[in-house]
């Protein structure tokens, strides 16, 4: 018997069904207004009554609309030919209705996520008879620079066996590639591509590891003092025009994983677009191919519905564990948790939920641990490692970390990178806070050396503190010099240009060895006669090392330049602290021997 | 034939609700009543019970009065009749002039492809050394300017609209006093731009409903002539206004308020107005400048807080002058290395300066000693505030430009500018 389930209520993007049969919770369905079906989503059920969320505008919609419901979860497409493409917040993919739609976004159109008519060269991994299990790749296809495993769809149970296997050869996306026997003796017909519910984690992995090894995204203040580590999470506050879009952006060119998926979620579509045009034109330097071909853009911004934006984050980590199956390392930047949660909170009030703090519902928490949560590194069924990094920016209201999101936040995170309005007005980018930050990764410096450089920082403010208070004239000069020496250190060793071709990016190399430069600086017994003299010591020394810098690895400029800048050193060091320095200039001049 | 309802069921605020079937969701209405017909807007479908916030406000609304449902949600009239004419906030002409019925657009129409923008590349100029010279206005950009009242920012939109160069202003006033409304009529007529200008205005005496629609239908006309290759320059003054408006619906249809009373969507919906701004890649464009006051100078007031997270940049209007620090455009780069190879380094040169000379400017106010170098700085902040900040002064930025090496050459050394010695030796004054 066909159910007739009918609209009966509309309030904003809310609009309640009265139906009859089953519904699911999270389920599917489409309302049918003026010629046009629209996605919703079930949010809540209440007697014959379910609450849907529409991710399309809601004008127009009737009571007694129709109502079709699917059956399904919001799923995504899993299948090779992601790499490069820009999405909406529900998969669908932009370039694409921009050609059948114009300028503006049309409702009711949802186009094909992946390129059904395109031909995969397939190659076999499997034979007749072979044992597999959901996620064990039984083929792959080269997608760009990946090899992009074709794996048993996650959703089927237990082991199976492989009745059939298609040669080697071209297919396309919905060709039978394969056929497999589940233990009840059903029998699966397998394309290259399959769906998967985004709000579902991905778990056909062999067991959850520690996250141990750094994520290098070389941005020194990052990798230094606060690291990401492969499979872990953290998290970027700041207030607005701190740079936290400027900061994603950099990370997800320089970041050393396979595959960076980026979700623009609720935030200003002209940064997107920067991203869309700039990419595909910028060289990875490791693969030497375009980076927008590691690259999966998820944009749902801030004009777009806002149901569609608080499915987008769920939709980019799906990806992002679907790449992991493979062995591969990725990277997911979400940009901002906190208009996801707002999406979250204006789907509360229409719900009429009894509000949490700023009006969040009371499961705001659990619901972002829960996404911070499907990061991680994981070991395999065939012992290959692959991982999911989350980063996401928060926009704290007025710039205050005091509010729910970010709090909340930095309950599940392992990183904090706090960035001030202070640091950014005073254009000491990136505005990473030194001392608010924290992380508990181990980053690519030895924790001792690097300790000693944030004690530094914490020194040089109290007397930078101190000093507002009682003036330059009466401090003492040793607690000046160490103001100075912190200042040096953040202006020569945190602070990165991201406009000068070598300081926006630097290896991890290079920042041990400048680190153990700096260290040496740091440590030394410095002999002054005056205030004066300090400054203008330290102001050269600046500018050394900001010259420094700026010049290529290992070239003949950067050693002339050391070699300058050891000079200056020589001058003011003690005796007694001279000597060391002398045994470090050795290890140094060994070091560059080697490379 | 549509049915006409003769009782009104609940009246609260500016709400109604009737009993009415086949009613669609933000359709509209017309509330007959003694002192004339409203329209009326679909709020809330509830079953059978449909809300309506009605346009001229409820009162004197008696629940005889008969609501008629017209079929179709808000549309505004778009062609380019529109020119030179005064509307107010539900489109109905304010000048006296007839009313346009012909090809209706919707209004708060879909969001832009993003796959569909392109990178600005083009600036506004405005004749403002600190806007043309250090923070750059760029088409399809969205820039508020964050204000305390009483400060200029009408004179300062009036002037801009004035100067702009783009092919058609729209300006959408909210919440306007209707000496505001009379300055801007009277400078745009006098500066002779009133022929590509369209007026949508809520004046401070209106019903508050009719604020709400006023960003809507200028941006929809604003669309209307960017997709037809026109270069379109909304001006929007008060957004605040608009963001008190919707929190007294928000409050009268029981919505749980967020922050400060205000809704929980308070984001979605400016950023749905805002984004409206757009380049188009073989169209036109629509930059918006907004006004945000601030109320009782409080940046992390929500208004404010959720508009700097929106939009481009701001521009700091504070006594009588646009502030350097604060005030950010964050298109700037896109266009200022194209105009003249001195401007960024003199926007950034001359920054810095003005930020030592505000050093010194405290050490003076404490009582410390004035060294030469202070003495210098003293005087070219001076002289950087009368010739540079005033927002008297009117010039295209080659003249500010050159304007700016000869109050650096006034006050200073090439040496001490910081300079880069290539641009000293091209752009540095001969001293007379």
């Amino acid at each position: 018997m066909k159910t007739i389930n009918r609209v009966i209520g509309v309030s904003g993007n809310m609009v309640s069904v009265e139906f009859t049969g089953e519904v699911a919770m999270n389920e599917v369905c489409y309302i049918v207004t003026g010629g046009k079906k629209l996605k919703s989503e079930v949010i809540r059920v209440k007697g014959n009554v379910a609450d849907v969320q529409v991710f399309e505008i809601t004008k127009g919609i009737g009571v007694g609309d129709e109502v079709e419901f699917t059956g399904e979860l919001l799923s995504v497409q899993l299948g090779p030919g992601l790499l490069g493409q820009v999405f909406d917040g529900l998969q669908n993919p932009l370039p694409q209705l921009a050609a059948r739609c114009g300028f503006f976004l049309e409702r009711g159109i949802y186009p094909s996520p992946l390129d059904e008519s395109r031909q995969w060269d397939f190659t076999p991994s499997v034979n007749q008879g072979s044992k597999v299990e959901a996620g064990m790749p039984i083929g792959s296809v080269k997608e760009g620079i990946f090899n992009h495993l074709i794996m048993v769809p996650f959703y089927l149970d237990g082991t199976l066996t492989v009745k059939s296997i298609a040669g080697a050869g071209l297919y396309r996306l919905r060709d039978i590639i394969a056929e497999v026997e589940d233990e009840k003796g059903n029998l699966h017909q397998l394309t290259m591509v399959f769906s998967w519910p985004v709000k579902r984690p991905v778990k056909c992995y062999a067991e959850r590891l520690k996250p141990s090894e750094p994520l290098i995204t070389k941005v020194r203040i990052i990798d230094t003092f606060f690291p990401v580590a492969k499979g872990g999470t953290y998290c970027i506050p700041g207030p607005f025009g701190a740079g936290k879009t400027v900061l994603q952006q950099i990370t997800s060119r320089n970041a050393e994983v396979d595959i960076v998926i980026v979700a623009a979620c609720g935030e200003r579509a002209g940064e997107v677009v920067e991203t869309l045009k700039e990419f595909p034109e910028l060289i990875d330097p490791k693969t030497g191919r375009s980076l927008m071909e590691r690259t999966i853009i998820i944009c749902n911004t801030s004009s777009m519905p806002v149901a569609a934006r608080e499915a987008s984050v769920y939709t980019a980590v799906t990806m992002a564990e679907y790449y992991r199956q493979m062995g591969l390392h990725v990277l997911l930047l979400a940009d901002s948790t906190s208009r996801w949660a707002q999406a979250m909170r204006e789907m509360s009030g229409r719900l009429e939920e009894i509000p949490g703090e700023e009006a969040f519902p009371a499961y705001l928490e659990s619901i972002i641990a829960a996404f911070y949560e499907r990061a991680g590194l994981v070991r395999l069924k065939n012992g290959a490692l692959g991982s999911v990094t989350i980063g996401g920016t928060v926009s704290p209201a007025g710039g205050n970390f005091e509010e729910p999101v970010t709090q909340a936040t930095l309950k599940v995170v392992g990183a904090f990178h706090g960035l001030s309005r202070q640091r950014s007005d005073a254009r000491k980018y990136p505005a990473i806070h030194p001392l608010e930050s924290w992380s508990k990764y181990p980053g690519i410096i030895d924790a001792s050396k690097a300790e000693y450089g944030r004690s530094i920082l914490f020194k040089g403010d109290e007397v930078d503190q101190m000093m507002k208070v009682v003036g330059e004239e009466g401090t003492s000069l040793e607690d000046y010099v160490i103001y100075l020496k912190a200042e040096f250190l953040d202006a020569v060793y945190l602070q990165q240009n991201s406009f000068d071709p070598v300081d926006s990016a630097v290896e991890p190399e290079r920042q041990r060895y400048v680190y153990d430069f700096i260290m040496e600086v740091l440590t030394a017994e410095l002999k002054f006669g005056s205030k004066e003299e300090a400054r203008g010591w330290f102001n050269q020394m600046r500018q050394g090392f900001l010259d420094y810098n700026g010049k290529p690895w290992m070239s003949d400029d950067f050693k002339e330049q050391e070699q300058a800048i050891r000079r200056l050193l020589a001058e003011k060091v003690t005796a007694s602290a001279g000597a060391g320095t002398q045994v470090s200039c050795k290890e140094s001049a060994k070091l560059a021997e080697n490379l | 034939m549509r049915k006409i309802y003769s009782k009104i069921e609940s009246i609260s605020g500016n709400v109604i609700t009737v009993t009415a079937t086949g009613v669609r969701y933000k359709e509209l209405a017309v509330v007959e009543t003694k002192y004339g017909p409203s329209l009326a807007e679909v709020i809330r479908l509830r079953h059978d019970e449909v809300a309506l916030q009605v346009f001229n406000g409820s009162r004197g609304i008696s629940t005889g009065d008969e609501v008629r449902f017209l079929g179709h949600p808000m549309m505004v009239s778009f062609s380019d009749n529109l020119l030179g004419r005064i509307f107010d906030g539900s489109g109905r002409p304010r000048d006296g002039g007839p009313e346009l019925t012909d090809s209706l657009i919707e209004i708060g129409g879909p969001s832009v492809n993003p796959a569909q923008r392109i990178i600005p590349r083009r600036m506004v100029r405005t004749g403002i050394p600190m806007i043309d010279l250090f923070n750059t206005l760029v088409e399809s950009q969205k820039l508020p300017i964050f204000s305390v009242s009483g400060e200029p920012y009408n004179e300062l939109l009036a002037r801009i609209a004035l100067q702009a160069e783009v092919d058609l202003i729209i300006l959408g006033g909210m919440g306007l006093k209707y000496d505001d409304y009379l300055f801007f009529k009277e400078s745009l007529e006098q500066g002779g731009v009133l022929s590509r200008t369209i007026f949508f205005v809520h004046t401070a005496s209106d019903p508050v409903v009719e604020c709400l629609m006023v960003p809507d239908i200028a941006l929809a006309v604003a669309e209307g002539f960017a997709t037809r290759g026109k270069r379109v320059l909304v001006l929007l003054t008060d957004m605040t206004n608009f963001a008190d408006a919707m929190k007294e619906i928000a409050i009268t249809m029981e919505q749980v308020p967020s922050n400060r009373g205000y809704p929980g969507d308070l984001y979605s919906q400016l950023a749905a107005r805002y984004e409206k701004a757009v380049d188009f890649e073989q169209a036109g464009s629509i930059t918006i400048l907004g006004v945000t006051t601030m109320p009782g100078d409080d940046v992390t007031h929500p208004v404010p807080d959720n508009t700097g997270y929106i939009t481009e940049g701001q521009f700091y209007l504070r006594n009588g002058r646009i502030e350097p620090f604060g005030s950010l455009s964050r298109l700037k780069q896109l266009v200022n290395g194209k105009t003249r190879p001195d401007h960024r380094a003199l926007m950034d040169g001359m920054i810095k300066l003005y930020a030592s000379y505000k050093e010194s400017l405290e050490k003076k106010a404490m009582g410390f000693k004035m060294s030469d170098w202070d003495e210098k700085l003293l005087a070219y902040g001076e002289l950087f505030e009368r010739e540079m900040m005033d927002l008297s002064v009117n010039i295209p930025l080659e003249a500010a430009l050159d304007k700016g090496w000869e109050i650096l050459a006034k006050c200073f050394e090439p040496a001490e500018t910081g300079l880069r010695s290539d641009l000293v030796s091209q752009y540095w004054p001969t001293k007379v």
